[in-house]
């Protein structure tokens, strides 16, 4: 019985001792991964080419889910505000609540599960089958030919994304409520432009994606360089790049909205 | 992928981004005047500003010329001190009467400004001197029962 208590506390704290070890150990990976991103500024051209594959081949899926999250969130707030008869205020639900938090949140999740897990995928994948560790015999630091150029190609990418995603998503309710719906097309973007300030609303979206960015493609490199060498290393660490990031994504969040938004009618 | 069609769609995605962070500071935000012109701060005692919040737009005939910055209550004269930050290309005469009046029935609570005719304008720092409490309803309630209730007699 006490033999049972004892292992059962040693447990936990293995478990404690282990999310702190790989904590710590990914912190250790991350500012390695700043001091040696000289290179990455360099040859910039490194960084071009991850952007191609972080950036531009996830337009899509954030250009398309930005119009119908627009175009739900303005039948929505129409169906709702239609009651008080204030339907031309369906501008400034759309932008505030695109601009604030569902912009950046909604476009770091699809740019997580899109392009963090294949960032892991590929330098687990290359750790796998010791691209890595060749790489490293002919002198060439991984680190610093690998991992940074596609740290940086997230962090610049993100935002832009999210950028994206909110315009989308303005314009798709537009599409809705004003061209189907028939909402004022003036009040529409009057009310929205007297409800949203660049420097409370648009400053802090922006800078939330920004944090989104970084720890995103953090987690996703750190996962594809941490990972075991087997296939199914490969494939659990891309696992846990997206359920990591996307519980990351949404507590980092909350405590950017509570930082920003507190006493802020 | 060839490197120039690759440095092609790079620059297209990066000037896509930059596109749409634009239309949402300018068509979006109303990125204008009163962050990047002159300013000149205003300070107004009001007995009661009712639902006044910070950032609240300061009106002159309807138009917007200015926000509050600021509102604090003073232990001096028991009232609350409004601070706002007025655009300097629209100076206002040293009478000039502050209110603060409600946009709509239920609308946003705004300080709305009307010009005097003193010959001297108003300078950064300075305090209005004339001002004009919210309307709280149930004072108008009151006052209207009272006075009913005085013609009655």
């Amino acid at each position: 019985m006490f033999k049972r208590i004892v292992s059962g506390i040693r447990s936990i704290g293995h478990r404690v001792i282990e999310s702190i070890w790989r904590l710590g150990l990914a912190s250790r990976f991350f500012m390695l991964v700043l001091l040696k991103s000289g290179t990455s500024f360099r040859r910039f051209g490194l960084v071009v080419r991850e952007l191609y594959y972080s950036g531009v081949l996830s337009l899509i899926i954030i250009v398309v889910s930005g119009l119908f999250v627009g175009m739900v969130l303005g039948l929505q707030g129409y169906e709702t505000l239609q009651k008080y008869g204030s339907e031309s205020a369906v501008g400034t639900l759309v932008a505030l609540s695109l601009v604030r938090e569902l912009g950046p949140v909604v476009a770091a999740l699809l740019f997580a599960s899109r392009a963090g897990s294949a960032i892991t995928a590929e330098i687990g994948l290359m750790k796998a089958t010791e691209q890595l560790e060749a790489m490293a015999l002919m002198a060439v630091d991984p680190i610093a030919r690998i991992v940074a150029p596609r740290f940086w190609a997230g962090v610049i990418s993100m935002p832009l994304l999210a950028a994206i995603f909110s315009v989308m998503g303005i314009y798709g309710g537009h599409l809705v409520t004003v061209i189907f719906i028939g909402v004022d097309e003036g009040s529409y973007w009057s009310q929205m432009q007297s409800a949203v300030d660049f420097r409370f609303d648009i400053l802090n979206g922006f800078i939330k994606s920004c944090f989104f960015g970084v720890a995103v493609t953090a987690i996703a490199v750190f996962e594809g360089y941490n990972a075991p060498p087997t296939a199914e290393g490969v494939s659990g660490a891309t696992t846990r790049t997206v359920v990591t990031s996307s519980l990351v994504i949404l507590g980092l969040d909350f405590i950017l909205t509570a930082f920003m938004f507190r006493g802020v009618s | 992928m060839q490197r120039t069609a690759l440095d092609f769609w790079v620059g297209l995605f990066v000037l896509i981004g930059i596109a749409a962070t634009m239309i949402l500071s300018m068509k979006v935000g109303n990125l204008n005047v009163y962050n990047t012109s002159q300013n000149y701060v205003l300070t107004g005692h009001f007995e009661n500003i009712g639902g006044l919040k910070v950032r609240a737009p300061v009106k002159s005939a309807g138009v917007v010329v200015g926000r509050v910055t600021d509102i604090q209550f003073s232990t001096q004269t028991y009232d609350a001190v409004v601070t706002m930050s007025l655009d300097s290309r629209f100076p206002f005469p040293k009478d000039t009467f502050a209110s603060i009046l409600t946009a709509g029935l239920l609308g946003e609570q705004y300080i709305g400004l009307a010009a005097g005719g003193d010959e001297a304008m108003l300078k950064d720092g300075d305090k209005l001197m004339k001002t004009n409490s919210a309307m709280v309803l149930e004072e108008l309630i009151g006052r209207f029962l009272f006075d009913k209730a005085s013609q009655s007699d």
